[in-house]
């Protein structure tokens, strides 16, 4: 017997056979997001090819018709025009097509951001606040308080759409990059709050002791001593909430039609012609989806605190 | 004894209160108001689109109304059902997937990443590629289950026998590293002097798993149930672009029934009524579950 190993250490044997299955299991489930990937490189003949087509030849008509708008004319017409310019217009044109302008998708995704961006720095600037009262002040009824904040994560974003739709009718915010920003700012709260708490509580409080006794006020303590210290957690929290407002659908779809649209309503409804236009939507998909797995790369250290609100921390 | 007085600036109470204070104002105004708002519909026989009608009193009726109606209990069970057999699915694999991670091999940490991927992605724009991947005629997905058992064309979004399995299985697919890396959690928790006990007592491999494993992964798990047995039961965008409910009503779950009787027929009122239902069943099942995860805890 080998006795050099502790008995608690699994053999050798065991170590690779859960290391084959975990990596079968880690590429089949990759398979439908490289297939997204694939399809935006192919042409619209090849990605409604059957069998699936593995090799192709790469195509760029996917992003092409992704970020314009396009119509079918004759092709007597199109022998009337000048040579294309350029390598996309040459493209288009040898599907019988010319372009007829830019698509919605550069808005959307731009809408996206600034959504995103907004209610991202506004919920961690007032969750960092609140938690930081919360991780260090007695606060009356604070379970209470914190367990409000949490419960209003429980409501089906259906259930409370209705009255905001009515509210944000009133206030003139319907359809607003504000009033979506302040929307998502609230959605995302409960979840940096209770995150920061557990990063703040995690800091000691001599830190901004020391500060207070060398003259610092409290507010001054937690701005120069207390925030820098927290730093990775608030980027953490920050990423969640980015990621979160990146990817919500329900309030978007039903609050939002043309100003403020983000991308999620958006791009289901690219349609070539004859159906979907599969390439297309693969590609807004694929830049859609980019900044997100970056995010879960960077983010792989924190991933259990957030998405357990930080229940479990490891 | 007043430790504070000693520093310069705003009392600790003050500072409280002006840090809180923001969070829960806005909490109130664009969470509890609404929902305050969506009680008091749900006594009247409002319609948001009849702008000028006064909306009238009703009483209990929309509530009695819901809960007659037999197509909300025929949602309910398709909810029921979806939630149990996701749940089910990624409780099993989920925790499989754990144990196999728990040998410490080379690269578990950069597959544990990989595997994460799906469930940060955008559900609605998850519900959209897998329309491509479940297409009849060029999915891949048939194309695959065609080449290890040839069923012939099939169509899982068109078939109201397959389509509650369509989003099952893309639920699972997206959803299962969630309970997996919460459940790694609970077995790295484990500490390995247990392990060593029951070695010196001389209790088999399969006794550990039972007796020390299971106990201390289960709370774990059962908090990762909890997490998506409320994301479940509010589910509606991954389904909604998907299947959008069908075919017929298939796979309308609560959500997506909400949604078309309060958006697209406006009835308001009898929509909150159903909203209130469906809030108060997931506050009270989520706090008896809380209850019984507790109580499992403490032994």
């Amino acid at each position: 017997m080998d006795t050099s190993r502790s008995y608690l250490e699994p053999s050798s044997f065991s170590k690779k056979m859960a290391a084959a299955i975990i990596i079968v299991y880690a590429v089949v489930t990759l398979i439908p997001i490289s297939w997204m990937v694939m399809t935006s490189f192919k042409n619209v003949d090849s990605a409604i090819s059957y069998p699936p087509e593995v090799l192709f030849e790469p195509s760029l008509e996917g992003y092409v018709n992704l970020f314009t708008n396009r119509s079918r004319q004759s092709q007597e017409y199109l022998d009337s025009l000048p040579p294309p310019e350029n390598w996309y217009e040459e493209l288009v044109r040898s599907r019988e097509m010319v372009i007829t302008g830019p698509s919605k998708f550069l808005g959307r995704y731009s809408n996206s951001m600034i959504i995103g961006f907004g209610s991202t720095f506004a919920s961690v600037f007032l969750g960092a606040l609140a938690a930081y009262a919360f991780s260090r002040f007695r606060v009356p009824l604070k379970d209470d308080l914190l367990f409000f904040i949490l419960s209003t994560r429980m409501f089906p974003p259906i259930a409370v759409a209705v009255p905001i739709f009515i509210m944000y009718r009133k206030l003139g915010l319907g359809d607003t990059h504000l009033g979506m920003i302040i929307l998502y700012t609230v959605v995302n709260l409960s979840l940096a709050v209770w995150l920061l708490k557990g990063f703040m509580d995690e800091i000691p409080k001599e830190y901004e002791e020391a500060a207070m006794i060398d003259g610092y006020s409290r507010l001054q303590a937690f701005f120069k001593v207390v925030l820098p210290q927290a730093m990775t957690g608030i980027a953490a929290t920050a990423i969640f909430c980015m990621i979160f407002s990146w990817n919500e659908y329900a309030f978007a779809v039903l609050l939002t039609q043309f100003n403020a649209q983000t991308a999620p309503p958006f791009i289901p409804t690219i349609i070539g012609e004859g159906g979907l236009d599969w390439p297309a939507i693969g590609a807004g998909t694929t830049l859609f989806l980019l900044p997100v797995m970056i995010f879960t790369i960077i983010l792989r250290k924190h991933l259990l605190r957030g998405i357990t609100f930080g229940a479990v921390r490891k | 004894m007043s430790v504070k007085k000693k520093f310069k600036g705003l009392s600790d109470k003050a500072v409280g209160w002006l840090f809180i204070g923001p969070t829960v104002l806005l909490l109130l105004a664009i969470n509890i108001y609404p929902l305050v708002y969506a009680i008091k519909m749900s006594f009247t026989n409002f319609y948001a689109n009849k702008i000028g009608r006064e909306p009238q009193f009703v009483g209990l009726k929309n509530y009695i109304k819901v809960l007659n109606k037999e197509a909300i209990w025929e949602k309910m069970q398709v909810t029921a059902s979806f939630m149990f057999w996701t749940l089910l699915l990624q409780a099993i694999i989920g925790l499989g997937l754990a144990l196999l991670l728990n040998r410490k091999f080379k690269g578990n940490e950069l597959l544990t990443t990989l595997i994460v991927l799906p469930m940060m992605l955008s559900p609605a724009v998850v519900g959209v590629f897998w329309t491509y991947l479940y297409n009849p005629q060029v999915g891949l997905f048939n194309y695959v289950v065609n080449f290890f058992y040839d069923l012939g064309s099939f169509d899982m979004i068109g078939s109201s026998t397959l389509a509650p399995w369509a989003i099952v299985i893309v639920d699972t697919w997206m959803w299962t590293p969630f309970t997996m890396l919460i459940c790694l959690a609970g077995l790295r928790s484990v500490p390995n002097y247990l392990y060593e006990a029951a070695e010196v007592d001389r209790a088999s491999k399969w006794q550990q798993f039972i007796y020390i494993t299971l106990p201390s992964v289960l709370p774990f798990l059962l908090l990762a149930l909890l997490f998506r047995g409320i994301e479940n039961f509010k589910m509606f965008d991954m389904v909604v672009e998907l299947t959008s409910g069908g075919p017929g009503s298939a796979t309308e779950l609560a959500s997506i029934n909400l949604k078309r009787e309060a958006f697209e027929k406006w009835k308001t009122g009898y929509s909150s009524a159903f909203a209130v239902i469906l809030f108060v069943t997931i506050f009270g099942f989520g706090n008896v579950y809380v209850k019984v995860m507790n109580k499992i805890k403490e032994r």
